[in-house]
C-alpha cells in the first residue's frame, strides 16, 4: 500500500483515546498525523506548567483543558480531522456511552485505579473491540525492555515494570516512544480490518 | 495440577483452586491488575469464587501507574 492509500483507509475510521496527558496527547498527534479521520477524546484536567516536559501543550495554553488545547493543537495539524471532546472525568456507564462507537480504544489514563476500572469497563461492554493500553514507562533508558503483550483483543504497551513515582517520574522520550507504540498497534489493527 | 500462568508452565498441589488462593500462592500482591481466565476477563469480585483446573490458561496482568 503507498501512503495515499493508507491515510485514504485510515480517514474512514473512528478512534477513542481516554485520556490527554503524556500518553493520549502524543499518541492523538499520532494518529493524526497518520490520517485517522475521527477522534473522541476525553479528559477532565488542566494544562500546568509541568506536564509541557512531555505532554503535547505549549506554554501559553498553561490554564486551559487539555482537550480544549489538544483539538486546537490537532486541527492546525489536520483542519479537517473530525473531533469530538469530552470534559469529564469517566465512570462506567461514560465511559460506555462516550466511546461506543469508535473501532478502537486507546487507554490513557495516568492512575492505576483508572486503568483498572476501564479495562474492566471495556472488555465487557465490547469485547470484540481492541483495547491499547500503556502500562510501564517511567523514567529513561531500558528502551529494549519496551513490549506489546499482547491478549486477545488487549493490547498492553510499555515495560509492565517501571511505575511513576518521585523518583522515577515521566520524561518526554520515553513517554512518547509508548504513546506512538500504542498508535502505531492502533494504525495496523485498522489496516489490517480494512483487508 | 499444571496451569499456563502468565506464558509460563506452572505445577500447584492439588486439582483445584481459586484465583484468590493462587494469588496467596504466587505471593502475588498487587493492588491493581487484570485477570483473564483462558481468555476470559474475571473481575476483583469473582477471584474467591472462580476455580482454575489442571490445564487452564491463566493471565495476571500487573497495572501500574503512569501516562
Amino acid at each position: 500500500m503507498n501512503y495515499k492509500e493508507i491515510q485514504n483507509i485510515l480517514s474512514k475510521f473512528s478512534v477513542g483515546i481516554a485520556g490527554a496527558g503524556g500518553l493520549g496527547s502524543n499518541c492523538a498527534v499520532a494518529l493524526v498525523r497518520s490520517g485517522i479521520g475521527h477522534l473522541v477524546i476525553a479528559d477532565f484536567d488542566t494544562i500546568e506548567s509541568g506536564n509541557l516536559n512531555r505532554q503535547y501543550y505549549f506554554r501559553d495554553q498553561i490554564g486551559k483543558y487539555k482537550v480544549d488545547a489538544l483539538k486546537d493543537n490537532l486541527l492546525r495539524i489536520n483542519p479537517d480531522l473530525k473531533i469530538d471532546i469530552h470534559k469529564k472525568m469517566l465512570n462506567s456507564d461514560s465511559l460506555i456511552s462516550t466511546f461506543n462507537d469508535v473501532s478502537v480504544l486507546i487507554e490513557a489514563f495516568d492512575l492505576a485505579e483508572q486503568k483498572e476500572r476501564l479495562v474492566e469497563t471495556a472488555l465487557e461492554a465490547w469485547p470484540d473491540r481492541p483495547l491499547v493500553m500503556g502500562v510501564g514507562m517511567a523514567g529513561y533508558g531500558k528502551t529494549e525492555k519496551l513490549k506489546i503483550h499482547v491478549s486477545g483483543n488487549l493490547y498492553i504497551c510499555g515495560d509492565g515494570i517501571e511505575e511513576i513515582g518521585p523518583d522515577n517520574p515521566p520524561i518526554a522520550p520515553r513517554v512518547g516512544i509508548v504513546a506512538n507504540m500504542q498508535a502505531d498497534k492502533t494504525v495496523e489493527l485498522l489496516l489490517k480490518k480494512y483487508r | 495440577m499444571k496451569l499456563v500462568l502468565n506464558n509460563r508452565d506452572e505445577v500447584f498441589n492439588g486439582d483445584q483452586h481459586t484465583i484468590s488462593e493462587i494469588f496467596k500462592i504466587m505471593n502475588f500482591t498487587f493492588p491493581r491488575v487484570v485477570v483473564k481466565l483462558n481468555g476470559r476477563l474475571i473481575k476483583k469480585p469473582q477471584y474467591h469464587e472462580t476455580i482454575v483446573v489442571e490445564g487452564d490458561n491463566l493471565e495476571v496482568i500487573h497495572l501500574i501507574s503512569g501516562g
